[in-house]
């Protein structure tokens, strides 16, 4: 049972997340992007973490990815913006990017990095791992100061973008 | 850099809230309003044009049409318009009538405006309550004239025929009934506070801008200026009533708002003076060739059969001449212009209506503001599209 | 495993039954009791008190011709109503609506999952609503439709935060995420949030007439502005599932509320499933009676109020709340 729901969850992701790329259109590839996230959600659910899993749709499906189409929907982007890329070396490094990255998977999994990160940071997946409880004491207690850092870099973010979209006077007409 | 472009929107001609065929195109930034641009014309009716080939008491008929909201005071004017040409008297009855019915269209006239402003603001339920009190006011109508709307009542020399005798009890039923319902209406809107956000400061034309875009009625006394044609230049014997006339501040929807409001009370003064002090008499003036003989005489006499066939087959000749007249419609400044040739048919008639003067601020009144402010402004003027393309 | 299974499958059957025939009927009620309030009559020709009209409305929209707008993107288009559809339903997986009774010798909880972060669920569900209109609109290709889905998609998001915002208050009290312990922590009348937990009673009132787009925040079809906002261009069962999906909504909306500040289907004499049904009906008859009362905010004056007022009332409730329980 686990494991169809599993396998589910991950071909739906992994053929939305193909089909994101794959779109011409942009709203389309919004579309998919969502519908990825929220078969991740599903995995995150099989994972015994409710708590992340409805974050997960909370903020990235249902508020993030709204923006996004918000842009895409308002730039009115046609398809010759998205269409064959000109740049002929874009194809090459981004062979070489998945290889790299096919590699650091297969090195974490054959040399037992993750074991050892288990061990180093005490992940316990029982218990409360993964429930309001248990995500909320470690951001408060071990990881506070990166926790609070990033919220001033959002604090940041979210100022520049007012004052960016702030038209001041003399000039109208330009983002 | 992105260029922001600006969006047209076509609004109307058939839109829930341009109030007709009222078409505007809108130049939006965002829900901006950057530039609006009224397009007139789609219920354009030939009515200056018909009105050439038609005698004077045909024509009568053709002016209930033009602002279907206030039918009474269309036929006034041109009753007035013409009489001043024959130059006759009308007996004091008859001008009490006229009076009276016309204080009770313009309530019944605003009854409509503040339901459809009410509704395009998104108040749904006083569109119906104002609706239940027009039906009153319709009623009066069919009661002396046989008809709800087009009712063509008066006619040039007095009224068509003596009221019924149980106008009066109705009338008073209205009297007794409406300052209630009024209360009702302002505890709904006037203190609310979405109400107020919605109306206060929105669409604002001050005095100045008002007098020159021509504005005229509760629209112009909503910017501060008391101009009223009923005191300034009193026709029908409106002197001899005592009201006052409201008179905004700001300018913006709200005061528009009061002021209509306050023209309803005002109005219903006006109906109380004239039925207590309704006059005994004749209805219609006698003049002969003009005005057709009463109907008993009519059948018995032989002479008055004649007259009445003559009138109504060759009419009357008015003296050679040019008349403009101007009367406080429920929206504004309604004036009429006749030219006589001395034919039965007038040689040019020319409608002066306030929609369409007034509808020319709403450009000025909705520039920079938002998209859901036009619906307020255009709400705010009252204009009926009849009365806008004649 | 099996009988469970089919157990789940009944209740989710009963459950989508019992809504579907409640939107019906809860438009029926809006256009009664409106018609009411508005000195009309209302539906009276089909059936008794016309208590036949949702069928008859029924009947024409799936009878009427589906116009698919030749500009539209047909995919987006098509898969808009569902994005509406959907999410609107599946919210009630969480909400208890009775205690647990024996059924033909069975224990039977009566509500389809007791899921532990349950409100976050429906949180997160209401939230995807958002994608049927904006696509909705933006695919329709219509600048009515364009400007609806546009100012629905900024208010719901707005008000979603406030709206999560009065949820915490309650959250902090009952010390769960789950619905089946917030409304097992309201035992009594006297202990409902609603007295606890007032200002965060009205804050989510307020936001749940926002999120579900209803008088005096139904801008998004604002019909005198708008014509109907994001779904002017959709006909026949395309533009019913729209209707449905937003009165299955402000079923929702009603049962949370009954949930989070009114003690579930707590209450003295009456049986629960009553008791339940008897508070989303008093949170339904509010909402019909507020669209009959009050005009429409302007969308800048609806933006402020979220974000100005609601918001920092919202905050401060949540940290009122949060020193209370320390």
């Amino acid at each position: 049972m686990e494991m169809a729901v599993f396998l589910g969850a991950g071909f739906v992701a992994l053929v939305s997340a193909i089909l994101v790329f794959t779109q011409k259109n942009p709203v389309a590839s919004v579309v998919f992007l969502v519908v990825t996230l929220a078969a991740q959600a599903v995995l995150f659910l099989l994972l015994n973490a409710p708590f992340v899993a409805a974050l997960q749709i909370i903020v990235y499906a249902g508020a993030i990815m709204v923006l996004f189409l918000f842009v895409v929907m308002l730039l009115n982007l046609g398809r010759d913006e998205f269409g064959p890329e000109k740049r002929k070396f874009i194809r090459p490094l981004a062979v070489v990017f998945a290889l790299v990255l096919v590699l650091e998977v297969l090195a974490i999994f054959k040399t037992g990095l993750l074991d050892q990160a288990r061990l180093t940071y005490h992940l316990d997946f029982t218990g409360d791992f993964g429930t309001v409880a248990g995500v909320g004491l470690l951001l408060f207690t071990r990881y506070l100061y990166p926790f609070e850092i990033t919220s001033v870099l959002l604090l940041a973010a979210l100022l520049g973008t007012v004052i960016l979209a702030k038209k001041l006077p003399g000039r109208k007409g330009e983002l | 850099m992105a260029k922001t472009e600006t969006m047209t929107l076509n609004m109307g001609p058939q839109h829930p809230s341009t109030h007709g065929v009222l078409r505007l195109i809108l130049e939006l930034d965002g829900e901006r309003v950057v530039k609006c641009t009224p397009v007139m014309g789609y219920l354009h009716t030939g009515i200056e044009k018909n009105a050439e080939d038609k005698k004077y008491m045909h024509v009568l008929p053709m002016t209930d049409r033009m602002d279907y909201l206030a039918p009474m005071t269309n036929n006034l004017v041109f009753c007035l318009a013409v009489e001043k040409l024959l130059n006759i008297e009308i007996p004091p009855k008859a001008q009490w009538l006229r009076v009276l019915l016309n204080e009770l269209t313009r309530i019944g006239s605003h009854c409509v405006w503040l339901g459809t402003h009410a509704l395009d603001i998104g108040a749904m339920s006083m569109f119906l309550y104002t609706f239940r009190e027009r039906e009153r006011i319709l009623e009066i109508y069919e009661m002396v004239s046989g008809q709800r709307m087009m009712s063509s009542y008066f006619r040039i020399g007095g009224v068509m025929e003596d009221v019924p005798p149980d106008f009066e009890e109705k009338v008073r039923a209205i009297l007794r009934d409406f300052p209630a319902r009024f209360d009702e209406y302002e505890a709904l809107l006037t203190k609310n506070k979405i109400w107020q956000n919605r109306t206060k400061g929105v669409a604002v034309i001050s005095g100045e801008d008002a007098v020159n875009c021509g504005l005229s009625g509760p629209t112009l006394r909503g910017s501060g200026v008391d101009w009223d044609i009923r005191k300034s230049n009193p026709y029908s014997g409106y002197e001899k009533f005592d009201f006052n006339v409201p008179v905004g501040q700001n300018g913006d929807v709200f005061d528009r708002y009061v002021v209509r409001m306050a023209e309803m009370r005002e109005s219903l003064k006006i109906v109380r003076q004239a039925l207590e002090g309704l006059p005994e008499g004749a209805w219609m003036a006698r003049v002969p060739g003009v005005t057709p003989p009463p109907k008993e005489e009519v059948l018995f006499k032989m002479e008055a059969l004649i007259f009445q066939f003559k009138i109504y087959t060759e009419g009357f000749s008015p003296p050679v001449g040019e008349v403009y007249f101007a009367i406080e419609s429920p929206r504004g400044e309604l004036g009429y212009y006749v030219r006589s040739d001395g034919t039965p048919k007038p040689y040019r008639i020319h409608f002066r209506t306030p929609s369409f003067c007034n509808l020319s601020a709403l450009s000025r009144m909705v520039e920079g503001r938002l998209i859901a402010d036009v619906v307020a402004a255009i709400g705010s003027i009252d204009i009926v599209l009849g009365d806008v393309d004649r | 495993m099996l009988e469970q299974a089919i157990i789940a499958i009944i209740k989710v059957a009963v459950v989508l039954f019992a809504i579907l025939t409640a939107c019906a009927y809860i438009v029926w009620l809006e256009r009664k009791l409106v018609a009411r309030m508005q000195v009309r009559l209302g539906p009276t020709r089909v059936g008794p008190f016309g208590l036949l009209q949702p069928l008859a409305d029924a009947i024409k929209l799936f009878t009427k011709e589906e116009i698919i707008v030749e500009q539209a993107n047909k995919w987006l288009y098509l898969v808009a109503p569902l994005l509406a559809f959907i999410p609107a339903f599946i919210t009630f997986a969480v909400i208890p609506f009775g205690d647990t009774v024996t059924l033909f010798g069975r224990e039977v909880e009566l509500l389809i999952s007791d899921f532990n972060v349950g409100i976050l669920f429906i949180l997160g569900v209401t939230s995807l609503g958002v994608y049927g209109v904006v696509l909705a609109g933006w695919s329709s290709n219509s600048k009515y439709s364009l400007l609806g889905s546009l100012r629905s998609a900024a208010q719901m998001i707005s008000y979603e935060i406030s709206l999560g915002l009065s949820v915490i208050g309650v959250l902090l009290l009952a010390g769960s995420l789950s619905l089946v312990d917030i409304v097992k922590a309201q035992g009594s009348v006297s202990e409902w949030f609603i007295w606890k937990q007032p200002v965060g009673f009205f804050l989510y009132l307020i936001s749940a007439f926002a999120e579900t787009n209803r008088a005096p925040f139904d801008l998004p079809e604002a019909e005198t502005e708008l014509v109907a906002g994001y779904f002017t261009e959709y006909s026949s069962m395309k533009f019913a599932m729209f209707t449905i999906a937003e009165y299955a909504n402000m079923v929702t909306v009603a049962a949370l509320a009954t949930t989070l500040f009114l003690g579930g289907w707590q209450g003295p004499f009456l049986p629960p499933v009553v008791w339940f049904l008897v508070k989303v009906m008093f949170f339904i008859f509010l909402y019909i009676w507020v669209r009959a009362t009050l005009p429409r905010f302007r969308y800048d004056q609806l933006m402020r109020f979220g974000w100005l007022v609601l918001l920092p009332v919202g905050l401060v409730n949540v940290l009122v709340t949060a020193l209370a329980v320390l």
